[in-house]
């Protein structure tokens, strides 16, 4: 019985770690593959949107990831492959969108909503009466 | 009043999220902005599709009016919805059509064209995909109208549609018409 579920455990680790990259497109030095790989996992791949170019089987993404590999073997620094890349497609190819003036709204929202979540708050319970005597849970507080 | 504003915010606050959800429904996310308007066309030198016919140059789109450049591909289903428009508007003289056949077999390529009609002034092959890439295309068919300085006007990525092309593409023919 154990057996059989840490199999299944294995297994469905091992489905997470399955990736679309093919053993040709990799580099042969392991530093620059794994920038490779960093950089891939923040790329959307164009044609199934919601995956990054590194899970996806697609044509594009796999032409997408020799670029990128192609720019790192020609010296690119990370940022530098990522420019390539967001010249042709825009920020939208970006899994994790940039903070600048037009997504700043984006990025910020949920602490403004946070403060204003937390300022009703605060007047609210500031403009509930105070406990009467009578009121059970004095009552308890007075048994203690 | 205590009362009114405890009711009339929730409902007020759900209503403006209604509105904006209703309009994220109607948003389209296969349709995205193109990097390259109001831009120069990417450079691209692609060798001809057909034997004997001369290169799909980049350079050479400029100056000749608008041109529509349409990127295809023998095995794209959309590509085959779209074509018979791309065979009515090949007779119009306004503009120049040209074609980039998109990861494709050159046999294949010309196998389609030989079917279904082949309505481009001229065809490049981009087998490995760079100049889809440059151009930012994100899926076949896609089409991208150049004007006469060699600027991207516009981006319509899918397959054209007379609506597309009677509010997108018509004024910017006039347009290009009027400056001429």
């Amino acid at each position: 019985m154990m057996r059989k579920f840490l199999i299944v455990v294995f297994l469905l680790f091992g489905a997470g770690l399955a990736h679309a990259v093919l053993p040709e497109e990799m580099l042969n030095d392991p530093g620059q593959e794994a920038r490779a790989r960093e950089i891939s996992q923040g790329l959307r791949c164009l044609v199934c949107q919601n995956q990054s170019i590194d899970d996806s089987n697609a044509p594009l993404a796999k032409d997408l990831r020799i670029i990128v590999r192609e720019r790192i073997t020609a010296g690119d620094t990370n940022e530098q492959v990522m420019g390539y890349v967001v010249n042709r497609y825009g920020n939208y190819v970006l899994l994790k969108p940039p903070f600048q003036l037009d997504t700043a709204l984006l990025w910020l929202l949920p602490f403004i909503l946070m403060l204003v979540a937390l300022g009703a708050a605060y007047f609210y319970l500031r403009q509930q009466p105070e406990p009467e005597a009578g009121d059970i849970s004095n009552e308890i507080l007075k048994e203690e | 009043m205590q009362l009114r504003m405890a009711t009339v915010l929730p409902v007020g606050l759900f209503a403006v999220m209604g509105v904006v959800l209703a309009m994220g429904l109607r948003h389209d996310p296969k349709v995205l902005p193109s990097m390259l308007l109001d831009r120069p066309l990417p450079e691209f030198d692609l060798a001809p599709l057909k034997a004997g016919s001369p290169n799909l140059k980049s350079a050479e789109l400029q100056g000749k009016g608008l041109t529509l450049v349409n990127v295809f591909g023998s095995w794209c289903v959309s590509c085959r919805y779209e074509h018979p428009l791309l065979m009515r508007i090949s007779k119009d003289k306004r503009f120049t059509l040209v074609g980039i056949d998109w990861k494709d077999v050159p046999e294949d390529g010309l196998q389609y064209l030989s079917t279904y009609g082949d309505p481009y002034a001229l065809i490049g092959k981009d087998e490995a995909g760079r100049t889809a890439i440059d151009l930012g295309v994100s899926g076949a068919p896609e089409t991208f109208v150049v004007d006469a300085k060699g600027r991207v006007r516009l981006r319509v990525p899918g397959p054209l549609s007379p609506e597309i092309w009677d509010k997108q593409i018509e004024p910017l023919i006039k347009e290009s018409e009027k400056a001429s």
